[in-house]
Parts: structure tokens; sequence; C-alpha cells
């Protein structure tokens, strides 16, 4: 028996010595390193948000990680601070609004610029795109003047009327509805749809994708804006989450242990809303309507 | 159903005129084709019959009306496009009910239509399916279907076909043909491939560089094409065009046979044959050369001969035993199967 072995390895015997053996790559090490430290890179500020949450005043400047003596005390503090609710509202009535706006407004500026022949059309674009380049800093005084002007300091308005619709969502919303082929739109038109309806119906669920990759961008930016607010705001009851939490403590002392508690309450809703639509980003649908 | 009339149809795109004033009238129910190369425009004018492109000049009338200004969907329309546009976000059902939308039926009304439908194309079952579940020919039903819910006047098809397989393409064919007999709506249907042109049609309308070339039944352009162009796109292998000269009733090849035909041609002429009535066997020596290829088809083979001054034309011969490759051939043709043509502009010698 022990012969017949021998001369005919057991399946085991064969798939352990028939597994390919792939050579060390250097490369492929060298990419697996940098991944690791761009991973280190970008989750050390998180987890020193989170570690400092849990840390006690006095141990707010050490650099370890793992707090010596944890404690959710901070994140009963926040909770039990009326302010930190307010804020978060207001932040999410802001982030809310401001994202639905975009999507309707950005989406139907660029449907209408991609899909529709009509003199001036290119210049229009570029006028739009020709926003990018200016920097908020700079945008900030005038939008400060026509707040005053229309009574809009220190309201909701006065923090989201900027950013209600951005070039950077029209130009995105532009160019992936160029992918959207024009034979469903005429084939709406043909079926009695008006160009509103068919912008509603047709155009806007074969743009899921980029919609949804639209309300994350516009969603973490309103959620996470500082400077503007900071400005328009003069009132804490109007503050959003980033102004409201970096007004703990006072000029003497930084209470960076409630800042971090706030700012890691503070990503839950972000994470809710990557989840919710990143499941969206799902490219092809556009295609499975077409030849085959 | 309505009869479609174009009158003095042209269009122009940034001073370009891309159709010359087409006119035809297409009959209440009759199944139309047009066909072309690319770029003759044939799409242009269904998709101005539809209402998608603007027309520079001429009218168009359906059912008795100017539709010129019209809206598409005012038009009393259905078309189906070549990428089948099918919502691949919306159910089949929710695809072939979209034509009705608008329409000012109940929803009982609208669900029996739907219902109708899906039963005439076979789709009952695949209703709540998705299009990406489906495959290219069930697509192309839905398209369809989505079209025939409206019961337009016309129907236009913009070379629906063309994305399918060759089977597939061969088995919707005789579908649509199928469909047209029992409903029995008007239909123009835009191709570039003749044979589907001559296997559909009631009529087929040939077009070249924005003008009608001829419109006639299949076997009208088969037979008895207009000119050079129509007798060579049509038909396949492509006529064989050789140069000759008419005198009284004779016409002499380049190669030197001479062959009594009738008609007042006088000169410089071009006779055509078409492959299928080419042989080595029957008729009047035609001309002679050496067989330089062999496509076997099965029950014939097609032959490829040099016949040195006329060029290489091609011809039938028996599938069992064609000539070899490299041998002397006569070929043959029954005079009553010989088309003359005028070599300098084209146009069929009667």
């Amino acid at each position: 028996m022990a012969f017949v072995e021998n001369i005919r390895p057991s399946s085991e015997t064969l798939l352990a010595s028939n597994a390919p053996k792939r050579p060390a790559n250097m490369g492929q090490i060298i990419r697996w390193l940098l991944l690791f430290l761009g991973g280190v890179v970008m989750v050390m500020p998180i987890a020193y948000m989170l570690s400092t949450s849990l840390k006690w005043p006095h141990e707010v400047y050490n650099v370890n990680l793992i707090p010596e003596e944890p404690t959710l005390e901070n994140y009963a503090y926040v909770l039990e601070d009326g302010r930190f609710y307010g804020w978060f509202v207001n932040s999410l009535i802001i982030a809310t609004l401001t994202t639905v706006s975009n999507i309707l407004f950005d989406s139907l500026v660029g449907y209408t610029l991609c899909k529709f022949r009509f003199p001036g059309r290119y210049i229009i674009f570029i006028a739009i795109l020709s926003t990018l380049m200016i920097p908020t800093e700079m945008l900030v005084i005038p939008w400060y003047l026509m707040s005053q002007q229309f009574g809009w300091l220190n309201s909701y308005w006065g923090i989201m009327f900027p950013g209600m619709m951005t070039a950077f969502g029209t130009f995105l919303m532009k160019q992936f509805f160029e992918t959207v082929p024009d034979d469903f739109i005429e084939a709406a038109r043909i079926d009695g749809l008006n160009e509103l309806q068919i912008w509603w119906t047709v155009a806007m669920p074969l743009v899921k994708p980029a919609l949804a990759a639209l309300a994350i961008f516009v969603f973490l930016g309103n959620w996470t804006a500082f400077i503007w607010p900071l400005i328009v705001t003069n009132s804490p009851d109007m503050y959003t989450l980033p102004v409201g939490l970096s007004s703990f403590g006072d000029e003497a002392d930084v209470a960076w242990e409630l800042i971090m508690t706030g700012a890691a309450i503070s990503t839950i809703p972000t994470l809710i809303v990557f989840l919710i639509f990143q499941r969206f980003i799902i490219r092809g649908v556009v295609m499975a309507g077409l030849k085959g | 159903m309505a009869t479609l009339t174009l009158r003095d149809l042209v269009k122009t795109y940034d001073k370009t005129e891309v159709l010359h004033g087409i006119s035809l009238t297409v009959a209440d129910g009759e199944f139309v084709v047009f066909v072309g190369p690319s770029g003759c425009g044939k799409s242009t004018t269904l998709r101005m019959i539809a209402g998608l492109e603007e027309v520079t000049g001429g009218t168009i009338d359906i059912g008795g009306r100017v539709v010129n200004n019209l809206e598409p969907k005012d038009r009393d329309i259905a078309m189906v496009f070549q990428n089948y546009a099918i919502y691949p976000h919306m159910s089949v059902r929710k695809n072939i009910g979209f034509g009705l939308r608008t329409a000012k039926l109940s929803r009982a009304d609208k669900e029996k239509r739907l219902e109708e439908v899906a039963a005439i194309l076979d789709m009952t079952d695949l209703l709540d399916r998705k299009p990406n579940q489906l495959s290219g020919g069930q697509r192309q039903r839905v398209a369809i279907g989505r079209a025939m819910v409206r019961d337009p006047a016309v129907f236009l098809f913009d070379e629906p076909l063309s994305n399918l397989d060759a089977q597939l393409r061969t088995q919707m064919r005789l579908e649509i043909k199928k469909l047209h007999q029992k409903v029995g709506n008007t239909i123009v249907f835009v191709t570039h491939d003749q044979v589907e042109a001559m296997t559909m049609a009631d009529r087929i309308v040939i077009m070249k560089d924005g003008h009608i070339q001829q419109v006639g039944t299949p076997s009208e352009v088969y037979h008895t094409p207009a000119n050079i162009f129509v007798a060579r796109f049509i038909g396949a292998p492509s006529m064989n065009m050789l140069p000759a000269m008419a005198s009284h009733g004779t016409v002499r090849l380049d190669t030197g046979t001479e062959i009594a035909m009738p008609g007042g041609a006088d000169g410089a002429v071009t006779l055509g044959v078409r492959p299928d009535d080419l042989g080595v066997v029957a008729g009047v020596p035609l001309t002679r050369g050496r067989v330089t290829v062999r496509e076997p088809l099965g029950p014939e083979t097609l032959i490829y001969v040099d016949t040195g001054a006329g060029g290489e034309v091609i011809a039938k011969a028996d599938g069992r035993t064609p000539p070899e490759v490299g041998a002397e051939v006569t070929l043959c043709a029954d005079p009553a199967n010989l088309h003359l043509f005028d070599p300098a502009s084209g146009q069929a010698l009667r």
C-alpha cells in the first residue's frame, strides 16, 4: 500500500505540490507599503478624534492613541448640552436643503446645456465654469454685503444661498447627461412628454450615479462648511455644527476633548448619507436599455 | 391608419442641402422601406416625418393633415429606434405602458391595451422584467410594443434590426412582417440592408445623396432597375457591368461578343447582367475568362472570372461540379435578362 502511495501521491500532496507559487514581487510589496502608509495617514486623524473624545481633559495633550482612563463623560456632556442639538439640527436642515437644491438646479441647468441647442449655450457654460476659479475668500465680502442688504444675516437663507447651486455640480451633471443617448429623449418626446417631464422621468433616473456623487459632495461640503456660516451668523442659536463646536471652550482654554466628541458625533450623518447614496453609484445602468 | 405624403421635402444643415426635394406617397397600410448607403438621407427623412428634425422646405402630410409644425406627439406616429431606447430603469410593463401616459384612456383601458400588445408580441410572461434581463430580440420587441400600444397612424422604424445577430435579424424580420399583416398599419422602415428591404417591403424607396433613385416593388427594382446605382445596390452579389457598344439593335462587347438586343441605343453603353443570370451552361455566349476564385454556397457556387478587358465578373455555376480555379470558361446569359445603361448618366436604356 505504501508502495502504491509512493507512486501515486494523494490528492492533498498533489494540490500542495502544484499550488502556484508566486515569486516575491518587489513592485507589489512597495505598492502595498504605500497603500498601507496612505491608509495610516487617512485613518490617524479619525483615530485621534475618537481617542481624544474618550479622554479626560488632563490627558488630551498626551499623544497616546489609547486613553489611559477611557471615559464617555464627554459624550454625556455634549449630548446633555442643549446647544449641540440646535447646531446639529441647523446643520442638518442647511445641508439637506442645499443638497436637494443642488440636485434639482445643477441637473436642470446641466441637462439644458447638454441636450438643447440654443445661441450662447457655450458662452453660458464657460461663464458658469469660470466661477470655479474665484476663491471663496474673495466672494465672502460681496456675499456678506448682499446678505446685509437683503436682511438675510443670521438666517438659514443667508447661510444657504451661496451654495444653492454650484458650478461644479452643473459641470458634473452636464458631463453625465452627455452619456444619456438622445434616443431616450427623442423616444419620450414622441411618447408625448414635455421637456420638464422628460428631464424628470427619463433623464434623471439614468444619471442616478452622478446624482448620488453630487449629493455626497454637496452634503459633506455644507455639513463641514465653516468660514461662511461663521461670518453670516452672529447668535449661537443659528450656528452650524462646525461653528458651534469651535465655540467650546474660551480664549484661555480650548476644550479639545469636547470638540473631538462633537466632531465624532457629527460624522454619523455623513456616514449615513454615504451609505444611502453609495449604492446608487453603479455604472452601466444607462447602457442596459440599449443595444445588447 | 393613414396615408403619408411627402412633397418636395428639403433639408438643409448650415447651408448644406442634404435632402433635395423628395416626393413620395405612402398608401394607407403600406409597408415602405427606405434603403440606401450611409449618408443618403433616409434616416433624416424618417426623423423629419417623426418631427425630430425641422423641415427646411416642402410639406409632410399624414392622414390629410400637414404636420410640418406639429410636435412629434401630435403627429399620430410612433417610432422604433436603432438602439431600442427602452428605459433601463423601468420594467417591460412600464416601458410598453409609457406610450399611453398621455393617452386619454381610463386606467383599465390602458391596462387592457397593454395586455393585448404584450399578447401579440408574446411578452406576457416578461412584463415584470427589467430590460437588462432581456435578450436583444426581446428588447427589440419591447421597443415595438411601446410603439404599437399607441396604435399610431404611421409606424416609423429606424434601422431596428441592425444591432441584432444574423439569425435573430432574420427572425425579427419575419415577426415584423407578420405583425404588419396582423395590424395593417402604415409602416415606414429605414435600413441600409437591401435584403431586409427586399424581403419586407411592399415598395422600396432607394435613396442616394439626398435624392430618390427609384420607387417600386421589390420585383420592379430588382428586375428593372432605373439606373446603375439601383442595379448594383439591389441584389447580392452586385450586378456585373460590362462596357459595350450598341448599334442598330446589336450590342458588341469589348471582348468581341455580339448580342442582338432590341432597343434604340446607339454608341457606348454599359451592359448589366446579374450573377444569377450569368452561367457556364445555357444562353448566348457573353464573355470568356479564367476562374480566379470559387465560393461554394451549397446548391450553387459563385465563380469570379477574370475577363481581361471586361474586368472581373461574377457568375453562378453548379454546386456539385463547378469549374476549377484557373479553368477557362465561357459565360452565357439569356438576352432577356440583360440590362443596358447609359454610361454617362447611369440611367437605364429601354
